[in-house]
């Protein structure tokens, strides 16, 4: 159904001086859609134009509205010569084209352009009028609501939860065509940035298509990425979990019950869409089909062939204590893998085996944090990765005559995007093989990653394989198969996640088992490895904190599959040796959980990065992690005394931790205490790892490094250096404390002190000769002062925490390493002991997490008798929790809230001040504050390019100034659309390269988010009836300054 | 191993006032990084060397970035570029215009000319101010003057609102802008003891009290009209003076000095005049203060028992300044 886009250029102000006679400037502006051209008259002789213009009207189909992005160009008009461009602006209209979000964008936008940043800035009114109200989502997927966040979002409940969504779709990059090599780098870098967005907005409403035909309404953990591919192309993918989302609001309420029905709903939905893709059959409902491919049916296969592809045995960090590997040599280590892989790609196919149509269905999640009751028990983390040869297209259909500007897709393309489908679907199939041999039926905190150098490219995925309530999942979204025994018995909700999923007796690697120190009941690992967030209802001991390993591997440049081969033989030693690393400095830490856990592998011309980041916690529903023992290997190797006195300083270390921690574990009475199970199996001497079992658990806390501790062999001068890099590892200072994920365990009580930043560094490596330990070493002490350079800069606001600390490490040359981090700092009260305050935080917490998933008991009802009988036998406790926070719901959903945040929405201009503060953070929540309104996703990529890097004051300075761009840019998208905070904002991609001899350098980001109007949480009702200046009055006195 | 690219860009702009101080200074980074090692900075957080290198690289990226906004501040608050609080952009304007007085006080009455701006190492040499703080404060000067110059209305108010500056540093600005404008000597040897905050206090005085508002045509504005009146005074005012010689002759000085007014070019004089003719031999004569005030005062009073002095509005209006002018001035 069409749709008229209304446009109005209003103003400009600090525009760039372009005619050097009069320093003055002729602005006109063209507003572009599609193929749609408007221009307005030229406002001569001013630096701040107003142009008032009158409304430009687009009637365009809303396909076309989801894909494309108004283009807004500002020119210099020049009467003997072509027009100069001055800048432009690419508005992405899609938060206007569902109704809960922004009805209006307006504000002032930076004009940007990619050669010379921003000049001047625009004011700018957008409008969306949809036709036809009852039908117009078909189509396209107008409607659909897009979240980056990775929980359910705030001020919605989630009804239900369908599952994995994904989509790729593949262009040539117009950088690598051609007509670059003619055309200016200004118009090549548009080219791209238009490309680009086509392709996101293109992706965005083929995902939403999918979530329409899986009876879902939303997306959550929406997650973006580009592959740039150089001469191969370009590759968008995405991936995010489909939802049925509900507004918090009284009046959404019954309409759910029948509408949202899992068995009518996509029924309904199959009727209504005539699926123009031709997709499976929609009947075979609860299977999602993963050929996103329209046209191409084809068997891929003859595709692959030529294709170079090694799929890379696989680690699974899990809960057990030694890692997952024996034996010195690598063969074994790989023969291990390959059998677990095996044997569990047998169970699959026996336990699945009724089940065909969910054969290709992944029970993948992009969420990271749960509703309480949601997540049963966790197994560990899985991961695959695979390295591939990215081929060069030969397509003789399209040569030459390519144009640079979008395909048309549904013709001649999609040959690539079936290859990249398959590698994925290649790796998805190993991940939820991985988990099912941990007995899961699920993998939640689910990402996808690669990494490219030249031709070669690896795939990488990990998720952490778990076990969900199948009460909240649309059926058969899961087949539940034998693990339906673990239902029976309710679980304790501060420990039950920590309990295996697995079957004890049948073990998918040697573990150490103790009975749970909660509940006594069940049977816990020794430790806990996951890529999800804390749950909110884990019982914890103290603070959390940052762990990483950093490794470096050299390796010699080859071509084509020489090089693929030599990469994917290096990467298990790398997973395993970040393994141990992490594993050591857990221990070191005195705990024994990781969440959060984020392994990067990045490949380079001459070496391979690995950096794994997690959060590190006390559970304590785990046993007491043990110490760490040093031993010689042969005795006189080195002397006993260097040995004891590295042993001390790793004591120390470990006493030093608890207290930074304020790791003081309840006190267990020793009788209560399960004592350990027997280990079931005989377990072979480890690389450089040992542990052991031990019967006397509870004197753990008086003497680590007994029998029970983990063992460090100090056998050649490596091992010393190992350990030496062990102990760099400097605590944050007083006052700091750093995590990765969303929660910060051990704090809740934040103020309203919040710090985004983004921080690059690059560091050449001069020294040719280097080895693996020197680069270890260069490796971790960049990732150190990262760190150290945080903490010096944020001195101001301590007592702070770093959270979400995201690192991402590239080789971008041969000698260069390539870290980008983003994280928030944000300000607590140190005052643990007011009650007041403490309790606050933890209350929100929870009242939030309840309302976030708040199933109707009616809807039960309606399914199916047997999900009644499911509910009933899960919970006694999830019963009783059910009923109390859904009165508390219905309280606080106020008819208030609509017209509140109307009313909010003109709050851009206030006061003197013209420009809205937009806060901006990568968590999901901004402290102090509650969201009443998303606005709609920011999903932005810039391109910016000189050709006068040392007038720009160097790399640094060129950088600096882009990075403040972005933000800018991102601020100015936020404040038009009436927001004031960005959340769950990341930069998923930050590519750097430059050229000092020939004074260049480019740069590529991207960056994503959700926008939200957030309302302090003391003062929501004054700051309401504040922001009441009127919509376009405020945007008038703007103009007029 | 060299770090080739280093940058750390916070959505609130960071900025550390110290930094900032260093960097209005005219250190250079390594300077700025030994100052802030010797100020103890490294103890606070654990710190080394190479971090403070790093962050003190970075704050003068963002300084650099920022100096083209607080060229015109206005544009500091409604730009999108940094995301800075409100109270932060008020430090940042006032003390990126807040100058060294030992350095105003060389360029005092001096033409804000490129000539000036060539002989800036002398002065940075004489004053200790580094060249880069002395063109910052200089261009400051020149940048307040051409935008105040076309302006209509009271000084210190356009420059107030102009450049978003308190009340104090207005002012300042105002006598700045004031001297430069009439060129008012201020270097010669014997004016060398006066402070800047001593012009800047006979330039409140002037400008509030001689000038129409506006800055342009000072001269004129300086009230041609009264003072041309002045003149007639001069055979009247034997009438009313007996005292003593030196008495007459300061009192000659003041005449003599309130009648030059109508010449431009005397006006340049103006100072040079209180000192020579009036301070120089009060102070040989060992006048207190007080003493000071007290002749001044009675003299200003005499000339209202004179019957036959017409122009007491204008007498007051000029003995009032002068008078508060000497006071100022009169100090060793």
């Amino acid at each position: 159904m069409p749709g008229k886009l209304k446009a109005k250029i209003v103003a400009g102000r600090h525009l760039p001086v372009m005619d050097r006679a009069s320093d003055l400037t002729d602005a006109f502006v063209e507003v572009k859609f599609g193929n749609t051209t408007f221009k307005t008259d030229v406002c001569p002789k001013s630096l701040n134009p107003q142009w008032n213009s009158e409304w430009f009207k687009f009637e365009v189909d809303d396909e076309d509205l989801q894909d494309e992005p108004l283009q807004i160009t500002v020119l210099d008009h020049d009467t003997y010569s072509a027009n100069d461009a001055i800048g432009k602006v690419y508005i992405d209209i899609d938060p206007l084209l569902y109704s809960e979000a922004a009805s209006v964008i307006s504000g002032w936008f930076p004009i940007y352009d990619t050669i010379h940043g921003i000049r001047g800035e625009i004011n700018v009114i957008v409008k969306v009028e949809l036709f036809n109200d009852l039908n117009r989502f078909r189509q396209s997927s107008c409607g659909v609501k897009f979240f980056c966040t990775t929980c359910i979002p705030q001020c919605y409940r989630a009804t239900l939860v369908h599952g994995f969504v994904e989509e790729l779709v593949v262009n040539e990059d117009p950088e690598y065509q051609w007509i670059d090599r003619i055309r200016t780098p200004r118009a090549s870098n548009e080219a791209r940035q238009r490309l680009i967005s086509l392709m996101s907005g293109e992706l965005q409403r083929k995902i939403g298509l999918k979530v329409l035909e899986m009876g879902g309404n939303a997306v959550v953990g929406y997650l973006q990425c580009f592959d740039l591919e150089g001469e191969s192309g370009l590759v968008v993918r995405a991936i995010g979990t489909a939802c049925t989302l509900d507004k918090l609001s009284s009046g959404s309420a019954p309409n759910t019950n029948t509408h949202m029905h899992p068995n009518t709903a996509p029924a309904s939905n199959a009727c209504n869409s005539p699926s123009k893709d031709g997709k499976e059959s929609p009947l075979a409902h609860g299977c999602r089909s993963t050929h996103n491919s329209p046209v191409h049916s084809v068997c891929s296969s003859q595709r692959l062939s030529q294709n170079f592809s090694v799929s890379v045995p696989t680690l699974i960090f899990t809960g057990m204590g030694s890692g997952g590997s024996a034996g010195k040599e690598a063969g074994p280590l790989r023969t291990l893998l390959r059998q677990q892989t095996q044997t569990a790609l047998e169970q699959r196919g026996a336990s699945s085996s009724g089940l065909l149509l969910n054969a290709r269905e992944f029970p993948f999640f992009t969420l990271t944090s749960f509703p309480p009751g949601f997540l049963l028990h966790v197994g560990g983390v899985v991961s695959a990765r695979s390295v591939k040869l990215l081929d060069r297209i030969h397509n003789p259909a399209l040569g030459n005559t390519r144009s640079y500007k979008l395909l048309d897709w549904n013709s001649v393309t999609a040959d690539e995007p079936e290859t990249r489908d398959a590698w994925w679907e290649e790796i998805r199939q190993e991940i939820k093989s991985h988990a099912r041999a941990l007995g899961c039926h699920a993998v939640v905190g689910y990402s996808e990653s690669t990494s490219i150098c030249e031709e070669v490219c690896i795939l990488s995925a990990s998720g952490t394989a778990a076990i969900l309530n199948p009460r909240y999942m649309r059926e058969g979204c899961l087949d539940i198969g034998c693990t339906d025994h673990r239902f029976e018995e309710p679980s304790p909700p501060n420990c039950g996640f920590c309990h295996i999923p697995y079957d004890e007796l049948n073990m998918p690697f040697p573990a150490q088992l103790t009975y749970c120190y909660h509940c006594r009941r069940q049977k816990v690992p020794d430790v806990l490895f996951t890529t999800i967030d804390l749950p909110s209802e884990a019982a914890v001991a103290g603070k959390g904190c940052l762990i990483q390993a950093r490794l470096c591997r050299l390796k010699k440049k080859a071509q084509g599959e020489a090089n693929a081969t030599a990469i994917s033989n290096l990467l298990p030693f790398m997973e395993y040796e970040l393994h141990t690393q992490l594993m050591n400095k857990l221990k070191l830490r005195s705990m024994n959980a990781l969440f959060g856990l984020h392994i990067q592998i990045s490949v380079g011309e001459n070496m391979l990065l690995g950096l794994a980041s997690a959060t590190g916690v006390y559970l304590t529903a785990l046993p007491a992690p043990g110490g760490i023992q040093i031993a010689g290997k042969t005795p006189g190797d080195l002397s006993s005394e260097h040995i004891s006195s590295i042993q001390k300083r790793i004591n120390d270390t470990i006493a030093v931790n608890k207290e930074l921690y304020q790791i003081n574990p309840p006190e267990l009475a020793e009788e209560g205490v399960g004592s350990p199970i027997p280990e079931p199996r005989h377990r072979s001497r480890l690389f450089r790892s040992h542990s052991e079992s031990s019967d006397e658990l509870s004197e753990l806390d008086l003497s680590h490094g007994k029998k029970d501790a983990f063992v460090l062999e100090i056998d050649d001068t490596d091992a010393v250096e190992d350990i030496h890099s062990l102990l760099i590892d400097a605590p944050p200072p007083t006052g700091f404390y750093s995590c990765n994920t969303e929660n910060m365990p051990g704090i809740s009580n934040w103020t309203s002190g919040v710090q985004m930043f983004t921080s690059v560094r690059v560091l050449r490596l001069s020294n040719a000769n280097l080895t693996n330990q020197g680069l270890n070493k260069i490796f971790t002490d960049l990732c150190e002062n990262l760190l150290k350079s945080f903490y010096f800069k944020l001195r101001s606001m301590i007592p702070c925490c770093l959270c979400h600390l995201n690192f991402t490490v590239a080789v971008p040359e041969e000698e260069l390493i390539q870290v980008t981090v983003t994280a928030v700092a944000m300000t607590y009260d140190k005052e643990q002991t007011q009650e007041k305050t403490a309790e606050k935080p933890i209350n929100k917490g929870s009242l939030e997490a309840e309302e976030q998933l708040q199933f109707p008991l009616e809807l039960c009802a309606d399914s199916s008798s047997s999900n009644i009988q499911t509910a009933s036998k899960i919970s006694g406790v999830g019963e009783s929790t059910n009923m109390s926070p859904r009165v508390s719901s219905l309280e606080r959903c106020s008819p208030l809230q609509e017209g509140r945040s109307r009313s909010l929405r003109s709050s851009r201009s206030f006061g003197g001040s013209s420009v809205t503060v937009v806060k901006m953070t990568p968590l999901s929540f901004l402290p102090g504050t509650r969201i009443i309104k998303y606005l709609g996703i920011i999903n932005m990529f810039f391109i910016r390019e000189t050709t006068s890097l040392r007038e720009e004051g160097g790399v640094s300075g060129f950088l600096h100034s882009f990075i403040a761009e972005v933000f800018a840019m991102v601020r100015a998208h936020v404040a038009a659309l009436g927001g004031n905070a960005v959340v769950s904002y990341s930069m998923k991609e930050c590519v750097f390269m430059e050229n000092p001899n020939k004074n260049q350098a480019q740069c590529l980001i991207n960056v994503s988010g959700d926008a939200v109007i957030c309302i302090s949480e003391t003062d929501q009702e004054s700051s309401a009836s504040t922001a009441n200046t009127g919509q376009t009055g405020g945007s008038e006195t703007d103009g007029a300054t | 191993m060299s770090v080739e690219l280093d940058v750390f860009v916070g959505n609130t702009t960071i900025m550390d006032e110290e930094v900032y101080q260093l960097w209005l200074d005219g250190y250079t980074v390594n300077d700025a990084v030994k100052v802030r090692m010797e100020g103890g900075v490294m103890d606070e957080c654990e710190a080394s060397k190479d971090v403070l290198l790093s962050d003190t690289m970075d704050q003068y990226r963002t300084f650099q970035m920022c100096e083209r906004l607080l060229h015109s501040p206005a544009k500091l608050a409604n730009q999108l570029l940094f995301q800075i609080p409100p109270h932060r952009q008020i430090m940042l304007i006032e003390r990126y215009y807040a100058f060294d007085d030992t350095f105003v006080r060389e360029v005092l009455g001096k033409k804000l000319s490129k000539g000036t701006k060539k002989d800036l190492d002398d002065i940075s040499a004489k004053t200790s101010v580094t060249l880069k703080s002395c063109r910052r404060q200089f261009d400051n000067f020149k940048r307040v003057f051409k935008v105040v110059e076309e302006l209509k209305g009271p000084l210190v108010e356009n420059i107030r609102q102009h450049f978003l500056l308190s009340d104090k540093l207005a002012r300042d600005y105002a006598a700045i802008v004031f001297f430069a404008n009439n060129r008012f000597e201020t270097g010669k040897r014997k004016l060398q003891y006066l402070s800047f905050q001593d012009f800047a206090f006979c330039a409140g005085q002037l400008i509030s009290n001689w000038t129409v508002g506006a800055v342009d045509n000072m001269v004129e504005d300086m009230d041609e009209h009264a003072f041309q009146t002045l003149p007639s005074l001069r055979g009247k005012t034997k009438v009313f003076i007996e005292m003593e010689g030196s008495f007459k002759n300061l009192s000659r000085g003041l005449i003599n000095i309130a009648a030059k007014l109508t010449n431009t070019k005397d006006v340049r004089d103006f100072f040079i005049d209180l000192v020579e003719k009036f301070i120089e031999p009060c102070r040989s004569d060992r006048w207190s203060a007080a003493d000071m005030k007290l002749y001044l005062t009675h003299y200003t009073n005499s000339a209202h028992i004179l019957d036959t002095f017409k122009h007491q509005v204008v007498w007051d209006r000029y003995m009032g300044v002068v008078k508060s002018c000497i006071f100022k001035m009169y100090h060793d």
